[in-house]
């Protein structure tokens, strides 16, 4: 675990008692940017925990955000940290696995982020294999500009941009990066704490593109337009409203506004990844002339 | 330090400019390669999906220009030298991430291998009309640094220095080949590798509680760290402050973008780089880069011949530009005369830093060929009369005979 000792003064009502996650948060941050209610933090939370869990070396292990409330995560983990652009970080992330295979990569993000302008980088990375880990707060908005529709949004939800509630048919995450060919999909809600830690645990462990897509409350915006309430009435919903089903056809994995949402792990299958696909088609056709690639030495 | 011989091809080799730049980038150290194929560069990706495995490197075609240059910026922070390669249109959709890298100080090298636009314009035939994009394509106020080669043993030599320029001012480095240099064939002479010089990463190695990811050294450039040394870093496109934390402020603001800007502008004669040739005693300097300034030469020989005193101010840097020496010849010169594969971009640099003191003649051309060298001799000629026709910046059009 981590040992560096923070820089800055603590804040004289956190002096006494340390943060439980100060190894892995940087406690200098906070307070966070984050809405009161905002289910980003307990994702976090659950995200901290499984590293915590796992015992590993946290010097080897980076994360990267694209932009977004989502998007913050980055900056408030005690890890080589990147908030990259909009949309982009799974080919940033891809980029830093590629240059150090070593390295175990996070991909933490929103659903317009990964999904809408980054869906692209999404498909491409689950078909390749690209071993990493995305975590994608789906919180069927994009929060961060104030409430606009995003590709997840439910139809008939509102935003700012689908004042009279939104007709599109939304992107089925799990559906659209099994389809591509991530090995791991999993989806909890941000109040599945317990539940949501296993998965991140089970992803991060897991070679190959892994996703856990986490159903968040977005109180301020999703919640406010939409007028359900405050961000605990919201939590309380998707959790009352959540039904597990491992192993579900991802097909069946729509979901609708203010219905049930199904959750649980539903892929776990082997596939090998972008480097070792690499490394064994390159040494079958150059032999000797071919050093496996694993990065610098 | 001298280059690592695995990535160095030594010998004499009959190279276009493509491969050569390729080959260049792998002597210089460069080990990642993102790209996504487009006309006239794709032979620089051929070439490395080719030599990368051969070689310790890693090659990957990415999706699009946005993921190309994101996966070179990410690789750039696992600590690998890194590149990639576009033209016309993928120029354009890198441009959010040039600045993600000067934001970021992420050294890199972008090869651009200019064709005619706008848009699909000429995938295939030549152009310099993204000089401009060059300098300031990505929003946001910054300086960068652009090489202009004009042959393949300079796309080779150039793109060694622009790896060296990107480490030492930790930027991203823009390498602006056109069409003609990439797809034109000549020989090209790759040393051993002990007669390469490489710029080592400025890598920090103080203790990992100090470390400032965006504390400066005097030259205002900060030492850099990679993922996985320990150091716990934090990387933002947001204003940051030393540690690289956000901090949106408008003193934050000033201190940032004031370095960036400086760390080029106040370096500008150690990078800033030149030939010359017949300057002193001329009435005419044709000032010119890339293909363009091989053009000239036909031109000037032809010139010269009539009798005109007539030089050339070669760019091999472009951006920044050489605004002192500019003044000098401005003020000892008639004319100062810049043929370029566009309608006036560079020249508008050449206009204002000759401050009316010389004529500045343009000899524009749209794109699609190289030009005519009895264009550009007309337009010494003219020049060399030293007559003002107006204000700013002239041009002469040769009437063509049908
Ligand atoms: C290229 C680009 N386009 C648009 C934006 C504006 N923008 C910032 S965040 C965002 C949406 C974020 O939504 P999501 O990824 O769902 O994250 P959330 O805030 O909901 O966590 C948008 C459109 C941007 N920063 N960059
Ligand atoms: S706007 Fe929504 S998603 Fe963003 S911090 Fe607030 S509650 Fe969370
Ligand atoms: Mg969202």
């Amino acid at each position: 675990m981590c040992a560096q000792k923070i820089a800055e003064k603590p804040r004289p009502e956190v002096a006494e008692e340390p943060h439980p996650m100060e190894s892995i948060l940087r406690m200098e941050r906070i307070p966070h940017i984050w809405c009161p209610g905002c289910g980003i933090g307990t994702t976090v939370t659950a995200f901290a925990a499984a590293l915590e869990k796992l015992e590993w070396d946290l010097d080897n292990v980076c994360i990267v955000s694209g932009i977004g409330c989502t998007g913050r995560v980055a900056g408030y983990m005690r890890l080589d940290s990147f908030h990259t652009t909009h949309g982009r970080a799974i080919p940033y992330a891809t980029g830093i696995k590629l240059g150090n295979p070593k390295l175990k990569v996070i991909v933490f993000s929103g659903d317009g982020d990964l999904i809408a302008i980054g869906g692209n980088h999404f498909i491409h990375a689950a078909r390749r294999n690209i071993d990493l880990t995305v975590i994608c707060v789906n919180n069927f908005i994009y929060a961060m500009t104030g409430g606009q529709m995003a590709p997840t949004t439910p139809p008939k939800g509102y935003a700012t941009t689908s004042p009279y509630g939104s007709f599109e048919m939304p992107f089925n995450i799990p559906h659209l990066a099994e389809s591509c060919g991530a090995v791991y999909v999993a989806r909890w809600t941000a109040l599945h704490i317990r539940r949501l830690t296993e998965a991140i645990m089970e992803a991060l462990q897991k070679p190959g593109f892994s996703l856990v897509e986490v159903i968040t409350p977005c109180a301020n915006y999703w919640g406010r337009i939409n007028k359900l309430g405050v961000g605990l009435d919201l939590m309380k919903f998707y959790h009352q409203n959540s039904v597990i089903k491992h192993g579900e056809d991802t097909r069946n994995l729509g979901i609708e506004f203010q219905k049930p949402i199904v959750v649980g792990k539903f892929v776990d299958r082997e596939r090998p990844t972008y480097l070792e696909a690499y490394n064994k088609r390159l040494a079958e056709r150059l032999g000797d002339k071919f050093k496996p690639y694993g990065g610098e030495a | 330090m001298k280059a690592d011989p695995k990535g160095v091809l030594t010998g004499s080799h009959y190279l276009d400019g493509d491969h050569a730049c390729a080959e260049g980038a792998l002597a210089a150290g460069c080990r990642f390669f993102g790209g996504y194929p487009i006309t006239p560069s794709t032979e620089v990706a051929e070439r490395f999906a080719q030599r990368c495995p051969l070689v310790g490197a890693i090659f990957i075609q990415m999706e699009d220009e946005l993921a190309s240059l994101a996966s070179v910026i990410g690789a750039s922070w696992s600590g690998l030298k890194s590149m990639t390669v576009t033209s016309g249109p993928g120029f354009s959709l890198m441009m959010e991430h040039v600045g993600l890298a000067v934001m970021t100080e992420t050294p890199l090298v972008l090869a651009d291998v200019q064709r005619g636009g706008p848009s699909t314009g000429l995938p295939t035939t030549t152009g310099q009309a993204d000089m401009m994009q060059a300098r300031w394509g990505s929003h946001g106020d910054y300086e960068i640094i652009a090489l202009s080669p004009n042959s393949p043993q300079e796309t080779f030599d150039f793109t060694i220095k622009a790896f060296n320029l990107s480490e030492k001012y930790r930027v991203p480095v823009l390498l602006m080949m056109d069409e003609c240099v990439g797809h034109m064939t000549e020989k090209v002479i790759i040393p051993a590798a002990e007669e390469i010089e490489i710029e080592p990463r400025r890598f920090y190695k103080g203790p990992q509680g100090k470390y400032l990811p965006f504390k400066p050294d005097k030259d205002m450039v900060p030492p850099m760290v990679k993922v996985g040394d320990g150091y716990r870093f934090h990387i933002t496109g947001l204003t940051h402050d030393e540690r690289g934390y956000p901090d949106m402020t408008v003193d934050c603001q000033e201190k940032l973008v004031r370095r960036l800007v400086d760390k080029i502008r106040k370096n500008a004669d150690d990078i800033i780089e030149f030939e010359e040739d017949g300057v002193e005693g001329a009435d005419v300097v044709v000032v010119a880069y890339g293909i363009t300034s091989r053009v000239t030469l036909r031109a000037i020989k032809l010139a010269r011949k009539e009798g005109i005193k007539v030089g050339i101010l070669r760019l091999i840097v472009v951006w920044p530009f050489p605004e002192k020496r500019i003044r000098e010849l401005a003020r000892q010169v008639k004319a100062l005369v810049m043929p370029e594969i566009n309608y006036g971009q560079v020249v508008l640099e050449l206009d204002r830093c000759a401050c009316g003191q010389a004529e500045v003649v343009l000899v524009p051309h749209g794109g699609g060929w190289v030009h005519d060298p009895d264009d550009i001799l007309y337009a010494i000629r003219q020049a060399a009369r030293g007559k003002r026709v107006g204000e700013g910046i002239v041009e002469y059009h040769r009437k063509k005979r049908g």
